[in-house]
């Protein structure tokens, strides 16, 4: 099975070799169709076989040799109950994306296919990834053929997208490399047999911590690079650029896939690494997620262009995952997993529906279109079903991520402030009024321009894309335990780690000797040490 | 009774198996569409069986034994929250249950005939069913998460039949603006769930209901505050109850249905089930019957000036959801749910008829087209109506009766439920709490049952009676009288029953001081103790007796003055009489006292320049800004630093040797 983990991760590659010798256009379609397809094949075998009491322990792990003696860097690559879901709506989205591109995609198909192929390899790499410079590779690996895809296949803006793109989100990654460097060190020092190491397990685990002063500014460095990935209001700007001018297949898989590597990075990282910054910061991470939330919703209203309403939706809805994880109990935090997956089927879809819609018309404007429900109803049905999704209608699949966050977040000790989750709750409200407006000026009333009374409905092709989508959101929507129990076990083992490590933290700190601002900081720790029987008094008077 | 597990599925099930299979088949075989008796038969079925089955149910239900729970399958597991796809049988979800599939059985009958002609035959049935299913999953839930996936099911079933014409625009935006209303109440609904599930752990009925000491005192008063604001927006009371008339854009069948007889009584259903909390808070229940009132009589003032047959009887549906919402408020929760039950009888009847009459007047603008004569009237305008009662006599007898029961008048249903409602906000009045407010609202509630008489027979006198005023009114309809006809068998037969429920309803809550020294005791009373926490009338016998006659003087004074001020075709005149008798007060009437003006004009308009104006100025200017502006810095930097790189080795040297000095100078000082 650690064969087969790997042979998954590396399969799509095949494809790539396969072009040098299948140059025809046809054959690359075909080729790459086959190849995402035997991908997600691979995977089921993974997903059946995985052990669901010990989701918390990275299972089919594959352990190289350190490539240093000195150094404990390696190829590590496994699967927990945190990456299992994400990794297999990512080899799921594989075929979906080449279907997608079939016939909208007319330049240069073998490099065009071959990016796919490579980013389907990165971010498979990523989720899998357990040591952080193996995940930092990965990381940085998924960049580069996103920007090709947009910037050789975008829109007629895409050079201009492509660079803000990929600079704001390097910009996050070195910031994310120094601090991952400096943690490397650290944690080799804690090993004693090493003077670097970049092993998860051991990082994350409960006999290493870090002090208040490094976790703070590590956790701020981490923190930021994943904030600009999910993007977290205020760095968010370079998403509706992107998402608007990415070909369909790219936003897709920007939507889908990418935005989760840093909302995933979150939970894997920052909460069981740093958990007295993570808890310190989360009240102000809640105050990001939750103007999030609300922004971005009001932002997407009032859009001109289909895509950009669907990518300032992302923005409002990436804002309610960042509230679960940062509320730290069971409940909120598997809510955001779930809504994680949640997101990538609605979104993912009606970024397809808005190709579907823009392969036909070329234009991306809603004002162009009104009324196509006549021409197009199985376009018109699937639409209003995944604008139901993500708005999050009970018996799909967005309610159960949102509700779970909200009701999770409601009672959070680390908030200790019902506020958050009540005004993220009038997402809610938002939600539908940008979604059925988006609906009734695309898809209702009488057909305003003559173009689109011979619009034709969606082929086999097309709704064959769709329907899988459509299936998880019912699934997920009446049995979200089917997948809620696969990240159960994890997060309850990892936020009691988190915990435990935390008080530790706290209990041996000499507050008198921390910089003035860190004491403060932390003197008066969240809800949760407290109940957890830490005192705060006990420091004050010693 | 053993655990019904098999039944209930079946119960759930049907309507949700008729949704799939009229919808799919629809919408992917063309051919399927035309086969509108296969489609009318299964639909029907698929909410009559359910019918025959709850009623199989109730009939061997044993008080005595509790509710009983089915749970199909773990719906959400994570972290100590669990919610099962479970549903609990009792009293109260039964009577419910039967009223839904009973009325919707009866007009899924009606609608075959009703909507025969429209090509999209099978999406309606698909549609309907579908609402069948939500409105099932609402009741019959064991906990408040299943209710709320009902409670948005119906919701989402609302927005789809409001909109079903929806190459109307009006029609596609009426149909937004009720989900987005109803949104509004559910977001509050969503917290007031997370105030329970904070308080006591669970979302499940039983639960909750047995640890109502968990609760603080803030947090009953904002679980019950909230859920009451849930409930003011799917059941259309003030602040939230704008979407309903602008509802009636749905097809006939589904006004009746959904926003009559069932969606729209879902508030009332919740808080009954909920009573036990709310009579823990006084204040919520205080500002529940304030708002009841007051939507009552506001929506019956504005029923009074409408010319639309639809209109009238929508905003008279609010007028009488706000009945029942004073009855909450003043802890009668069996005359609430008493008022649910023969509204839903006597308001469905009123809107198939109106249907009735509709489908005869666009039937003949059809008649008219056709004969190169104008169709340019508006087929629900009562102003082009009058003597119907000719050519449309089940129509009319099954419409008076109803019109009867709605006015209040003995022995009608009608009558016993509201006449149980007043009496328990009188009884608040002389109570401890607020009882001047009470008693105001009593005083409310007389006028606006005055009114309901008054306004309900103006709509039926000026259909039914006096003289047909379209070919006199609108140039181009000459003969146009030759083309009414009484609807076909299909719609008249549930006219039919409909009136006779209406009729007979009141009997399942008789009043007891009058009937119960015969021996008939106040059986809806009895059935539902378990359930609803009713606070008792505190009224002496003649107290009661005095209420009641009053409330029979004042239901007969009313209709006496519509029959004298709108028979012999008295209707522009006797309105124009009301207008200047009450002048500016009417034309807030006429207005609707400005709600959707005052939403726009301080909430949605400024939402949207907020948003349009200054956020998206503000992410593309300031915030996109910063980022380039850091960009340009660092671009900017570079350039002049390129400077520095010129090739010249001998700047490099120079370079070199002022490092070197400066590298010295720091050492050496």
């Amino acid at each position: 099975m650690e064969f087969l983990l790997n042979l998954t991760i590396y399969f799509p590659l095949a494809g790539v070799l396969a072009f040098l010798f299948f140059r025809n256009d046809n054959a690359v379609k075909w080729i790459s169709l086959i190849v995402t397809t035997i991908t997600f094949l691979l995977s089921l075998p993974l997903f059946f076989g995985f052990d669901i009491a010990g989701s918390s322990v990275p299972q089919y792990v594959t352990e190289g040799l350190a490539i240093f003696p000195a150094m404990d860097v390696k190829y590590l690559v496994g699967l927990d109950g945190l990456s299992l879901l994400l990794f297999m709506l990512t080899t799921l989205f594989g075929p979906i994306v080449v279907l997608a591109s079939w016939n909208s995609i007319n330049k240069s198909l073998i490099g065009y296919y071959s990016m796919l192929l490579i980013l389907q390899t990165a971010s498979l790499g990523v989720f899998a990834a357990l040591d952080l410079v193996v995940f930092y590779v990965f990381f940085e690996l998924s960049l580069i053929p996103m920007y090709f895809l947009i910037g050789i296949w975008g829109g007629s803006d895409r050079i201009r997208a492509t660079v803000k793109f990929f600079i704001y989100t390097l910009v996050g990654s070195l910031i994310m490399l120094v601090a991952l460097l400096y943690l490397g060190f650290h944690a080799g020092a804690a090993t004693e047999a090493y003077t670097f190491t970049s092993d998860w397990r051991f990082i994350s685990g409960p006999e290493y911590t870090i002090g208040l002063v490094e976790q703070t500014w590590m956790f701020l460095a981490f923190a930021l690079a994943f904030c600009i990935k999910v993007p977290l209001f205020p760095f968010h700007t370079w998403l509706p650029y992107a998402h608007t001018e990415a070909p369909t297949a790219g936003s897709v898989v920007l939507a889908a896939i990418m935005l989760k590597l840093g909302t995933y990075g979150l939970v894997r990282i920052c909460m069981p690494i740093f958990p007295n910054a993570f808890a310190e910061f989360a009240p102000f991470m809640a105050v990001l997620a939750v103007i999030g939330i609300v922004y971005g919703a009001l932002v997407a209203m009032v859009q001109k262009d289909m895509k950009r309403l669907v990518a300032y939706s992302s923005v409002s809805h990436l804002g309610f995952v960042v509230l679960g994880i940062f509320a730290f109990n069971t409940i909120a935090v598997q809510g955001a997993i779930i809504q994680m997956v949640n997101h990538g089927l609605s979104t993912g879809a009606l970024f397809l529906l808005v190709g579907m819609i823009y392969d036909r018309r070329h234009t991306r404007e809603i004002a162009d279109y009104g009324g196509i429900a006549k021409v197009m109803p199985v376009m018109a049905t699937l639409f209003l079903i995944s604008s139901l999704a993500s708005i999050g209608l009970p018996g799909l699949n967005g309610f159960i991520g949102e509700f779970l966050i909200l009701n999770g977040s409601f009672s959070s000790e680390l908030y200790s402030n019902k506020t958050f989750a009540v005004i993220a709750t009038t997402g809610v409200i938002l939600a539908a009024v940008y979604m059925l407006w988006l609906y009734q000026r695309l898809m209702l009333g009488p057909i305003t321009k003559e173009e689109n009374n011979s619009l034709t409905d969606l082929n086999k092709r097309e709704i064959g894309l769709l329907v899988p989508l459509i299936i998880f959101m019912v699934w997920i929507g009446i049995r979200p335990v089917d997948y809620t129990k696969y990240s159960e076990e994890w997060v309850e083992n990892f936020i009691t780690v988190s915990e435990e490590k935390g008080l530790m933290v706290l209990q041996n700190t000499e507050f008198e000797s921390l910089p003035d601002w860190t004491a403060a900081l932390y003197k008066q720790p969240s809800q949760s040490w407290i109940v957890d029987g830490y005192s705060p008094a006990d420091k004050q008077n010693p | 009774m053993e655990s019904p597990t098999a039944l209930l599925s079946l119960i759930i099930g049907l309507p949700l198996f008729g949704f799939l299979l009229n919808g799919l088949s629809g919408l992917f075989l063309h051919g399927y569409r035309e086969k509108k008796s296969l489609i009318g038969a299964i639909a029907n079925f698929a909410v009559f069986i359910p019918f025959l089955l709850v009623l199989y149910l109730f009939i061997n239900f044993v008080p005595d034994a509790g509710a009983v729970q089915v749970k199909l399958f773990t719906w959400i597991n994570t972290g100590g929250f669990s919610v099962d796809i479970a549903y609990q049988v009792d009293q109260l979800s039964l009577i419910m249950a039967l009223v839904v599939t009973g009325v919707g059985s009866l007009i899924h009958y009606y609608a075959l005939g009703y909507m025969a002609e429209d090509p999209g035959f099978w999406k309606f049935f698909a549609y309907l069913n579908l609402f069948i299913f939500a409105m099932l999953n609402l009741i019959l839930a064991n906990n408040l998460l299943l209710l709320f996936l009902g409670w948005e099911g119906v919701g989402l079933c609302s927005y789809l039949l409001i909109g079903f014409w929806y190459r109307n625009m009006k029609n596609a935006v009426a149909a937004k603006k009720a989900f987005i209303y109803n949104r509004v109440g559910d977001f509050a609904f969503l917290v007031a769930i997370f105030t329970v599930f904070n308080a006591t752990g669970s979302l499940n009925f039983e639960v909750i209901l047995a640890n109502l000491d968990a609760f603080s005192d803030s947090a009953v008063f904002w679980a019950a505050f909230l859920m009451f604001i849930g409930a003011t927006g799917k059941s259309a009371q003030i602040p939230l109850f704008v979407w309903l008339p602008d509802a009636m854009a749905g097809p006939t069948p589904v006004s009746a249905l959904i926003h009559a007889a069932t969606m729209v009584t879902s508030g009332i259903y919740l808080i009954t089930r909920m009573s036990p909390l709310y009579v823990m808070t006084p204040e919520v229940m205080l500002i529940v019957a304030v708002i009841g009132a007051l939507t009552a009589i506001v929506a019956a003032t504005i029923a009074i000036t409408k010319y639309d047959i639809k209109g009238v009887l929508a905003y008279s549906t609010v007028s009488q959801l706000g009945f029942m919402f004073l009855a909450l408020g003043s802890g009668a929760y069996t005359a609430a749910l008493f008022h649910v039950i023969t509204h839903a009888f006597f308001k469905a009847c009123l809107f198939l008829g109106s249907g009735s009459v509709i489908h005869t007047m666009e039937g003949v603008a059809k008649s008219l087209k056709a004969e190169g004569k104008s169709d340019d009237f508006d087929p629900q305008d009562i102003r082009n109506m009058g003597g119907l009662k000719k050519y449309m006599p089940s129509t009319y007898k099954t419409f008076l009766i109803s019109t009867i029961a709605i006015a209040g008048l003995p022995p009608l249903s009608g009558f016993f439920s509201k006449d149980e409602i007043v009496m328990h906000a009188f009884s608040m009045g002389i109570g401890d709490y607020a009882g001047v407010l009470y008693m105001i609202l009593w005083g409310v509630a007389t006028i606006t049952a005055f009114l309901t008489a008054f306004y309900m027979f103006r709509l039926t006198i000026s259909t039914f009676h006096g003289t047909f005023k379209l070919s006199g009114r609108i140039e181009g309809t000459e003969g146009a009288e030759k083309h009414l006809h009484e609807s076909p068998s299909t719609m008249t037969l549930p006219l039919w029953i409909l009136a006779i429920l209406a009729v007979v309803a009141g009997a399942i809550g008789l009043p007891n001081f009058v009937f119960g020294p015969l021996g008939w005791e106040n059986w809806l009373s009895n059935w539902l103790a378990p359930i609803a926490a009713d606070i008792p009338l505190t009224l002496s016998v003649a107290t009661e007796w005095v209420l009641m006659m009053f409330a029979i003087i004042v239901a007969a004074a009313a209709v006496y003055t519509s029959w004298r001020m709108y028979s012999n075709d008295g209707l522009l005149e006797a309105d124009s009489r009301i207008e200047s008798r009450f002048g500016s007060l009417y034309g807030v009437w006429q207005r609707k006292y400005s709600f959707d003006e005052i939403y726009e004009r301080f909430i949605i308009g400024p939402v949207n320049r907020l948003s349009d104006k200054v956020l998206a100025v503000f992410d593309m200017k300031i915030l996109d800004g910063l980022v380039n502006t850091v960009a340009g810095i660092v671009r900017l930097s570079g350039s002049l630093l390129r400077y520095t790189q010129t090739g010249i080795v001998t700047s490099y040297a120079l370079f070199f040797v002022l490092g070197v000095i400066l590298v010295i100078s720091l050492i050496l000082f």
